[in-house]
């Protein structure tokens, strides 16, 4: 077995996929149906896979419906990956104060190695963008590289963009070309239900391997392409990426940024469900008992705490805080990172309680470039 | 174990102005902590648990409840005196409660409402916070408080740190504990996108609309949930009715002065 070669698997192929990760010691992890949504969940069978389940997305809106016979025929819902890799709240250390003396403990890491079985394109692209914010430079977070290094990524080409989809634009898809041990794409023709797949490692050839498989037809590979070209031409929405970070560092001070201000709630959905959005504050908790804690938690660049410097925030108003948010992942995040902090998955736009589109916003400053100059209000009360 | 002799704790005195006790409770509610609690600071004044008061002034005062009298209004003036640091806590203290919906009516309609003889009430036209009338260090929202929250707030005055609790919106909660956003998922109205986090997003995770019992968040933007929720089908008195509650004369939540009716 090469990584070059494809293979077909069925669906009781798929279901020992899993069963082999468990038997390997892995916690697996995959998209189930939870609350009305497609959400990160245990799966320990293809039974808990959303099968037969589409999705229909749009900006504030997101609605689960009635599909066909397939597992993954619908995009990214509110849940990404990014709580298994940064969880929303951390204790980065423990310390206990006894008479006057500190000691400090250590927080151990989650022993158990991680298998993703369902990770779309653009899911995989953020975990990469993670990758270069967390994993590297001169402090990477030991507990993520750990457990970056020990996870097993089956990635789920897409086949059906959603309505707030453009992986497309930004190059992370609907297609995968590495990063991943086994990459899987989902057919359902006249040739019947099964998966195309890759390995993108030895370890992934291993396990696929380990599975009931045959080698892959022409006609299964130009099924899959025939599937990613239908994928690309159905997505949602299109982002004009050329220039795109240039654009932005113009126009600072574009009337847009105080239009978008008075739709924007500052609740920071759009960070939350952003899989790229890093952000957090930490922590430290004191305790009657004299023990202390230091906690990572998520945050946002939406809260006014989030600026917080002496005397006061930074970007007290909405404007400057949107700004702030959308500049840095299309602009600044090449300077800081060399890659764009957004990867198209959408989520923002769909999450958005009062359906603010960043695509939408971005064409705005494109037909307007370099519109009247008006200073941004940093000082402005958010009343 | 912050515990040191009686002299030299702080003494903690416990207030209540126009309000149902449940705020007040939530100290009583520190059961696992309450014994702790009692070992770092001398509780001076606190008549929901014990007769015995001490004199002031004291080091620290929580302050439940608006103000709603002619006494409550003098009362307040003696507390501020007596008080080091004075703490509000709750949408009472902090907004003026549920009683304030009495800002938006003719003066004394809810009273002849719910009284049979309301000459015999002497009370004010309005309930309004403890801060119009005296100088607050800080507030403690909710209704009722959240018990951690509380606790929080008294170990980092003990500890002579900032409090950490946020002032951001009930959604980072719902995402924090992945609980799939409602208004998006099926249009509920909720008002979580503009209330104050502090709950842990309770409602939504049991498939409930937040009330907004916290209050309003730091960057509320109450015009533009307005809109989404009228978009989503709401008439404008049935936000309106959505935001009357606890919190209904806090400054971003009041719609306008009038159209709420006993």
């Amino acid at each position: 077995m090469t990584f070059a070669e494809s293979f077909v698997v069925d669906v009781d192929g798929l279901d020992a996929l899993v069963q082999v990760l468990i038997q390997r010691g892995y916690e697996t992890k995959g998209p189930t149906v939870h609350d009305g949504a497609v959400v990160p969940g245990p799966i320990t069978g293809v039974r808990e896979f959303p099968r037969g389940v589409r999705d229909e997305q749009a900006p504030g809106r997101y609605r689960l419906g009635k599909g066909d016979e397939r597992l993954f025929a619908w995009a990214v819902g509110p849940g990404s990956w990014k709580a298994d890799f940064f969880p929303a709240n951390q204790v980065e250390w423990r310390a206990h104060t006894s008479e006057g003396a500190l000691s400090f403990a250590e927080v151990g890491t989650a022993s158990t190695p991680l298998a993703i079985i369902g990770a779309r394109p653009c899911e995989l692209a953020a975990i990469e963008v993670f990758d270069r914010v967390l994993g590297e430079g001169a402090h990477p977070d030991p507990r993520y590289v750990t457990r970056r290094d020990t996870c097993f990524m089956v990635v789920v080409e897409c086949a059906v963009p959603a309505g707030t989809c453009f992986c497309s634009s930004m190059g992370t898809g609907p297609d995968v070309k590495s990063g991943f041990d086994i990459a899987l794409s989902e057919l359902s023709d006249a040739d019947g239900h099964r998966f195309l797949a890759r390995a993108g490692s030895s370890h992934g050839a291993d396990v696929l391997a380990a599975i009931p498989h045959a080698l892959a037809s022409e006609l299964d590979l130009r099924a899959r392409l025939e599937s990613l070209e239908h994928a690309e031409a159905s997505m949602g929405r299109h982002l004009e990426t050329e220039g795109l970070a240039e654009l932005l560092a113009r126009n600072i001070e574009h009337p847009r940024w105080s239009d978008v201000a008075e739709r924007c709630l500052s609740c920071a959905n759009c960070t939350m469900v952003c899989p790229t959005c890093f952000c957090s504050d930490v922590l430290d908790i004191s305790e009657l008992s004299g023990a202390l804690e230091r906690r990572r938690v998520w945050s946002s660049c939406f809260d006014l705490d989030h600026s917080y410097l002496h005397g006061g925030a930074v970007r007290s108003s909405t404007s400057s805080r949107y700004r702030q948010w959308m500049t840095h992942k299309l602009s600044t995040w090449w300077d800081q990172f060399d890659t764009s902090g957004c990867v198209g998955c959408g989520r923002c736009v769909t999450w958005c309680p009062v359906s603010i589109d960043i695509t939408e916003e971005v064409e705005a400053i494109v037909r307007t470039d370099g519109a009247a100059r008006v200073t941004v209000p940093t000082s402005r009360s958010d009343s | 174990m912050i515990a040191v002799s009686s002299a030299m704790r702080p003494s903690l005195a416990v207030w209540k102005f126009t309000s149902c006790d449940g705020c007040q409770l939530s100290l009583l509610d520190c059961e696992d902590e309450l014994l702790a609690l009692a070992g770092a600071v001398r509780i001076a004044h606190f008549t929901e648990m014990s007769k015995a008061i001490a004199p002031g002034p004291y080091d620290i005062s929580l302050v439940e409840g608006s103000i709603t009298t002619p006494d409550d209004e003098e009362r307040i003036k003696a507390v501020r005196a007596s008080s080091k640091y004075l703490v509000t806590i709750g949408a009472c203290a902090t907004s003026g409660g549920i009683q304030a919906l009495c800002n938006f009516t003719e003066p004394g309609s809810y009273a002849r409402t719910v009284y049979a003889h309301p000459e015999f009430l002497s009370s004010l036209d309005t309930s309004t916070p403890v801060s119009s009338h005296v100088s607050v260090d800080y507030e403690l929202h909710g209704c009722p408080i959240d018990r951690g929250q509380l606790l929080e707030v008294l170990l980092a005055f003990l500890a002579g740190r900032r409090p950490v609790i946020a002032g951001h919106s009930v959604c980072q909660e719902c995402k924090a504990r992945a609980t799939v956003c409602l208004l998006v998922e099926n249009a509920t109205a909720c008002l979580g996108p503009v209330t104050r986090a502090g709950c842990g997003a309770l409602c939504p995770s049991l498939g409930r609309g937040c009330f907004g019992c916290f209050g309003p968040s730091d960057t509320a933007n109450v015009p533009s949930l307005r809109a989404r929720l009228g978009a989503n089908g709401a008439t404008d008195g049935q936000v309106s009715r959505l935001l009357a509650t606890f919190n209904v004369a806090a400054p971003k939540f009041r719609a306008r002065e009038e159209g709420v009716t006993p």
